[in-house]
Formats: C-alpha cells, sequence, structure tokens
C-alpha cells in the first residue's frame, strides 16, 4: 500500500493514453498521484510506470463515459484536456472516477477540488477561444487569409467551427505558434496540422493600406475625453496585443515560405 | 478627398454613438457568401478608452440639415464635412471583414437633405453589402426619425438590429436642445419596428424561410448630464422603454462637452462618468436580476449613491431581508444578495444539489464574500460576529475616507447617544421598534 504514495504514471500525451490511465487506475485498483508526459527530463525521485496506449482499452473507457455521466461529461472532459492547466491529467482521472461513482451528478458538484479545478481550466480555454475569435487578424497574401497566435490553451479546435462558417468561400490559416499547428481551410474542408514555422511574405501595397486604414480608425474612434488604458487593459490584455494590427504589430518577416508550409492552400 | 480623410472625418463623427454590440443573432453564411454572427457577441478590440470596438463604426455623412446643440454635427458647427458613397463603404467593410478587423457595420447618418433621402442613401450601401457581396454579417444601422415607415421597413430587411436615439431623458430637455426632434417624431418609429418584429416573429412560425425582419432587436440610446433631468427620471423612463417597446438594450451616454452654448454645461464640465456607471449597473439589475426602477430610488431620493452600488445600497436599506441562507434561499432570492451575480447564484443552485455549501465552497464558485459575507450564512454559520448592522457594513466595505464623504453626504440618522459602558444592540436588523423587542423578551406581547 506504500507505493499509492509514490505512483507516477507515464503516457504518451494522447488523449487515448489518457484513458488507458484510467483504465490503469481501475484495473490495479490504483491512484496515481501524478501523470506524466513522456518528454518530461525532470528525474523523479520515483519510478514512473509506463502506461501503453491500448486503442481497445482506451475504447471501452470513452464508450463509458456517455453511459455513466452523459454526453455533457464527455464533452467537458475532452475540453479539459486541450487546457494548459497543471496537472489536469491527474484532474480528469479523479473527475472520472468521481464520475463512476455518483453518475450523471457529477457535472453538479461543483464545490469538489477535482470538479472545480477542471471547470476553471475549461473557463479559462473558452474564455480565450471566445476572445481569440475576434482578436485574430488576417493578412492577405495572394489571397489566402493568414493569421498567427499565441495562445496558452489549445484552442484551434474550439474555433473551428466559428471561422469555417465566417469564411466559407475562403481559403485560410490560423496559425498557433504555441503549439506548433495550424488550422487550415479550403472550401469545403479544414484541418489540424502539425506546423513547425510559418514564415510569411511582405505586404503587398492593397494589405498595407488596408492595415493603415484599420489602424487610423482605431485611433480615431476613441473619445479623448475618456481615456482609460487599465480598462482597455482588462478587456484586452496585453498579451493579445503582439499579433493584433491595431497596435502596428504586422510582422516584420521576409522571405515567401508560404508556400512551402501551407501546400495545401495553394494548388 | 481620398479614403482615409473620409474614414477619419466620419469616424470621428460617429464615435459618440455608444452601441457597438454585435449580439443577439446566431446565423452563418449560404454557399457563396461570407460572414457570420454569434448569439454572444464577439469584440474585436478596445479602443484606449477601454469601449469595445465590435463593428466599423462610421456615418454615411456627416453633413446634417438639424441643429441640435449637443452634437458635434449640428449644421451651426465649423467641421470639415465628407460622405461615402454606398460602394465605397460596402468595399471597406468586406476588406476590414476579411480580416478579421470587424463584426460588421455599425451605420448612422446625419440628415443630409431629408430623412427620406438619408435612409435612401444607407438602404442603396447595405442593398450592394448584402447582395452583391453576399455579405452575412452583423449589420446595425440607425433608423433616423422622421424616415418614411416605408424606408424603414426596406432597411429593416437589410440589418440585423436598428436604434432609434432617444437622445435625452425628456420632452422639456428635447425642446430645448434638439429642436427639429420630438418625442413622436422619436418614439413613432420606434413603435413601428416593434410592431413590424412582433408581425414577423408570426411569419416566421408559419413559414420557416420568411425574411427576417430586424432578428436582434432594436435599442437606444440617451445622452447623461447634459439636462437636469434625475437618475430616478431617466431609469423609469429605461423601465418603461423595456417594457413598452420590447427594446434590447438602453445605452447611456456621459455628456462630453463638444459645443458651447448657453443652455448646455460649460466646455470644462468633466463628462459624469460615475453617474453613468451608476445607472448601467442599475440598468443590469432591471434587465437581470428582477429588480424594478421603484425598488432602487424612488420621489426622496432621486439619484444613486455615489459611493455604493445600487444594490448594495438597496441591500443595506433592507436588512430585515437578510442573513439569507445560502443553502435553501430560491433563485430569485440570491439575486438580491450583494457579491453574487447570476453566474454564481445559478452555479449555487447546481452545487448545492449534492452538498451542503459551506463558506469556502461559495468562494469556488465565485461568490464575491468581500460584500456577500455580511448578508449570508451557511447552515446556520455566519462569518464574524452574529449582530450586523448597517453601520458595520458600511465601515468593513469603504475605506476610511469614503466613509467619511459617505457621512457627510448621508448623515447618521440617529440623534447623539448617550454615552453607555454596554453598547446599546442596534435595531436596524429588525423591523420592530425597540419597545417591541422588550415586551418580547419579557413575554408580555
Amino acid at each position: 500500500m506504500l507505493d499509492q504514495f509514490t505512483l507516477i504514471y507515464r503516457y504518451d500525451g494522447s488523449f487515448d493514453g489518457l484513458l488507458c490511465c484510467v483504465f490503469e487506475s481501475y484495473d490495479k485498483k490504483e491512484i496515481p498521484t501524478e501523470i506524466i508526459l513522456p518528454d518530461i527530463s525532470q528525474t523523479l525521485l520515483f519510478a514512473a510506470k509506463e502506461i501503453r496506449t491500448d486503442v481497445q482499452k482506451a475504447n471501452r473507457v470513452l464508450a463509458s463515459i456517455p453511459e455513466k455521466m452523459g454526453f455533457d461529461a464527455l464533452n467537458f472532459i475532452q475540453r479539459a484536456f486541450l487546457t494548459c492547466a497543471p496537472k489536469k491529467e491527474l484532474y480528469i482521472l479523479l473527475f472520472l472516477r468521481l464520475g463512476y461513482r455518483h453518475g450523471r451528478s457529477v457535472m453538479d458538484m461543483l464545490a469538489d477540488d477535482a470538479v472545480h479545478t477542471l471547470f476553471k481550466a475549461v473557463k479559462h480555454l473558452d474564455n480565450e477561444s471566445h476572445l481569440l475569435k475576434g482578436f485574430v487578424r488576417f493578412s492577405i497574401f495572394s489571397n489566402v487569409l493568414v493569421a498567427e497566435i499565441e495562445p496558452k490553451n489549445c484552442v484551434l479546435p474550439l474555433m473551428t467551427q466559428h471561422f469555417c462558417e465566417r469564411y466559407p468561400e475562403e481559403r485560410f490559416l490560423i496559425y498557433d505558434k504555441t503549439h506548433g499547428m495550424a488550422l487550415v481551410y479550403h472550401p469545403y474542408q479544414s484541418a489540424i496540422i502539425p506546423i513547425d514555422d510559418l514564415e510569411l511574405p511582405e505586404p503587398d501595397e492593397q494589405e498595407q493600406s488596408y492595415r493603415a486604414l484599420w489602424q487610423l480608425f482605431y485611433d480615431t474612434i476613441e473619445i479623448q475625453g475618456r481615456h482609460n488604458p487599465k480598462c482597455r487593459m482588462g478587456h484586452m490584455p496585453k498579451r493579445y496585443w503582439k499579433y493584433t494590427t491595431e497596435f502596428g504589430s504586422s510582422s516584420k518577416k521576409s522571405l515567401l515560405k508560404l508556400e512551402n508550409t501551407a501546400k495545401f492552400l495553394i494548388p | 478627398m481620398d479614403v482615409f480623410d473620409k474614414l477619419k472625418i466620419l469616424t470621428d463623427a460617429a464615435k459618440y454613438d455608444v452601441a457597438c454590440t454585435s449580439s443577439g443573432v446566431n446565423k452563418k453564411a449560404a454557399a457563396g457568401g461570407i460572414g457570420n454572427a454569434a448569439a454572444s457577441g464577439i469584440c474585436h478590440s478596445f479602443s484606449g478608452d477601454g469601449r469595445c470596438i465590435s463593428l466599423l463604426k462610421v456615418l454615411m455623412t456627416n453633413a446634417c440639415a438639424y441643429d441640435c446643440k449637443y452634437c458635434v454635427n449640428r449644421k451651426s458647427n465649423d467641421t470639415p464635412r465628407a460622405s461615402f458613397t454606398p460602394r465605397e463603404l460596402a468595399e471597406l467593410t468586406i476588406n476590414f471583414y476579411r480580416r478579421n478587423y470587424i463584426e460588421g457595420l455599425f451605420l448612422s447618418s446625419g440628415v443630409l437633405k431629408n430623412p427620406d433621402y438619408t435612409t435612401e442613401q444607407m438602404i442603396e450601401a447595405l442593398r450592394i453589402l448584402r447582395e452583391e457581396y453576399r455579405f452575412f454579417g452583423y449589420i446595425h444601422a440607425k433608423a433616423i426619425p422622421g424616415t418614411d415607415s416605408g424606408l424603414i421597413a426596406q432597411l429593416g430587411m437589410l440589418t440585423d438590429r436598428m436604434s432609434v436615439n432617444i437622445e435625452l431623458p425628456s420632452q422639456s430637455s428635447l425642446q430645448m436642445l434638439a429642436p427639429d426632434k420630438s418625442k413622436h417624431s422619436i418614439l413613432a418609429p420606434m413603435k413601428y419596428i416593434q410592431n413590424r418584429i412582433q408581425e414577423n416573429s408570426t411569419d416566421i412560425i408559419k413559414y420557416r424561410h420568411a425574411p427576417k425582419f430586424v432578428p436582434a432587436g432594436q435599442s437606444t440610446q440617451m445622452i447623461i448630464g447634459a439636462t437636469p433631468d434625475t437618475d430616478f427620471q431617466i431609469l423609469n423612463l429605461t423601465e418603461g422603454l423595456y417594457k413598452k417597446y420590447k427594446l434590447k438594450r438602453v445605452f447611456f451616454s456621459a455628456y462630453m462637452p463638444v459645443a458651447e452654448n448657453d443652455l448646455l454645461p460649460t466646455l470644462d464640465t468633466t463628462p459624469p462618468l460615475w453617474r453613468e456607471h451608476r445607472l448601467y449597473q442599475a440598468d443590469w439589475l432591471l434587465r437581470f436580476y428582477g429588480f424594478t426602477a421603484n425598488e432602487l430610488l424612488d420621489e426622496h431620493h432621486q439619484s444613486f449613491n455615489p459611493y455604493l452600488d445600487p444594490k448594495c445600497n438597496w441591500a443595506l436599506h433592507h436588512m430585515d431581508f437578510f442573513p439569507m441562507n445560502v443553502n435553501r434561499a430560491s433563485y430569485t432570492d440570491l439575486l438580491r444578495v450583494p457579491g453574487i451575480g447570476v453566474n454564481s447564484a445559478r452555479r449555487i443552485v447546481i452545487a448545492r444539489r449534492t452538498a451542503t455549501l459551506q463558506f469556502n465552497d461559495l468562494k469556488k464558485l465565485g461568490v464575491v464574500l468581500k460584500r456577500a459575507q455580511y448578508f449570508i450564512n451557511c447552515g446556520g454559520k455566519v462569518i464574524g460576529s452574529l449582530k450586523i448592522s448597517q453601520d458595520k457594513v458600511l465601515r468593513s466595505l469603504m475605506s476610511e475616507k469614503t466613509l467619511g464623504m459617505y457621512h457627510q453626504s448621508f448623515p447618521l440618522q440617529s440623534q447623539a447617544e448617550q454615552l453607555s459602558l454596554f453598547e446599546q444592540p442596534p435595531m436596524i436588523l429588525s423591523g420592530f421598534p425597540q419597545e417591541d423587542h422588550q415586551r418580547c423578551l419579557t413575554n408580555s406581547l
């Protein structure tokens, strides 16, 4: 029983892998104190138990979740997996254990520690993805819309539907710098693909003039007598400013490497 | 004059319009189109004054035939004039929209020649957007008072939200400062739009694809602080507008002195931003918290307390309502507690199904205990002492300095007290006079 306090799972970082940890936890009747990713190089005091990803086991767990605690709970942990919360894997495992015991009402147990932590994390994710729906700025290069973002959470899956409905006839790419992923779309299909780096070409004249027009609009719309930078910062924290056109941060990189990274877009 | 100059002049002239919301309608582009809308609304940026930028807010033209004293675009003002052609405006909108700068267009206008002609110009710009560019994004248009109802109907089919500015909170103020507008010319289009929305809602039930008339409803705005109207009058008017005209929003704008006139506050007055803030707080209480205007203010208290928000102020004058047991109180009652909002009240109702809530649980649910702790108990427990008086709550909610200012403007009711070795229990908590309490205790009631 002493093992209980030093038990550490190591999984491959995929959602299926996490579900296998849940399987293992029930199979061996044990609760880990931590679940870690394979690339954590930090030497651990205790050896970690390798959890092999087995699609069959994962599917068994996946099928049981909506059955035991409803589709809301499944949707919820899928979103929780996208968050940047520390120890999210462990809390998802604890949440599921709670769910298997109490059923649907686990979604009501907001005062429980695991549930509360995950709810807070998912709220952060939802907020960030909602804000970014507005703060994303596209630049148009040879009729392809390209944008860069640097979110904390993995927000691309939550933004896909919105942008596909917004620009059904356009071709666009949103590059998530933090996670090295990109959402690409051309009529009428979308995909999230891994991308290492994105270098943008020099904006053309038309692009530059619309950027200038937008900056002009942004500066003019402010009522000087009500200047309130603190209020602005509350609504639009500075970490989002980096890629917004109005703060004069159009990327100044050159080199036309766009074709290489996004062949998908330009046939 | 190129697009840059026009955009600068016409944005500058439009910036005093408050509404910039893109909420109230969910839709997506049909094949071959561009643009969608989310019911929650999406803010695309925030300007230096902290206001959200969601729509491209411009005027069609700032050449105006009217001479409203408070307005920058009045006829008698010496300012550069410009007009967009409908096509220029549509092109600008689409290009901003493709780059995700904006959620749509907010189109207002000065009165060029007459209201009908101006509205025709606006309709043409929106028609190009909707039909030629197949734009499905959000459009908010201003109805110009005095426009023919046929034109308003046409405009309404092209927009998501319409608004008619009520401008000033009373007929007398309107007569004084905006001689070309009357209460009737403002309320008539508002009524017309409301009727059409109602008609349209029955059409949609009959025919699923019936074209939608102003699906996101209508809003209005008024200027605060240019005229002597009190908060009580303004709040009552607001409540009336929500009830009678089914408005989605009423916006308030603190008066920015832009013109010198004997009838207006002088140029060096600061805009009454605090008053505007309190009005918005009260507006939220009306729309989401089940308060009525008469509960928040009355004939004797015509203006808001500058030191306390309206909800706290209400709670302190109704201490008999509290402390409230969070584990039992109904949702509507929970909404009345300062520090508990719509979200946290909803979470409380959900969370208490599975557990008895304690104070540290409430923190997790998002309750602001700093304010709420004086008004609630959890399973019989309270924080701090049992007896909570108005004075005590005030002292803990405010800094010493603000408390001093508060007492200066709202002197304590009680007269000078006789010093006593034992503190007298304050009797604000119950509605009974003191003698009743004593009789209660001696069982002689």
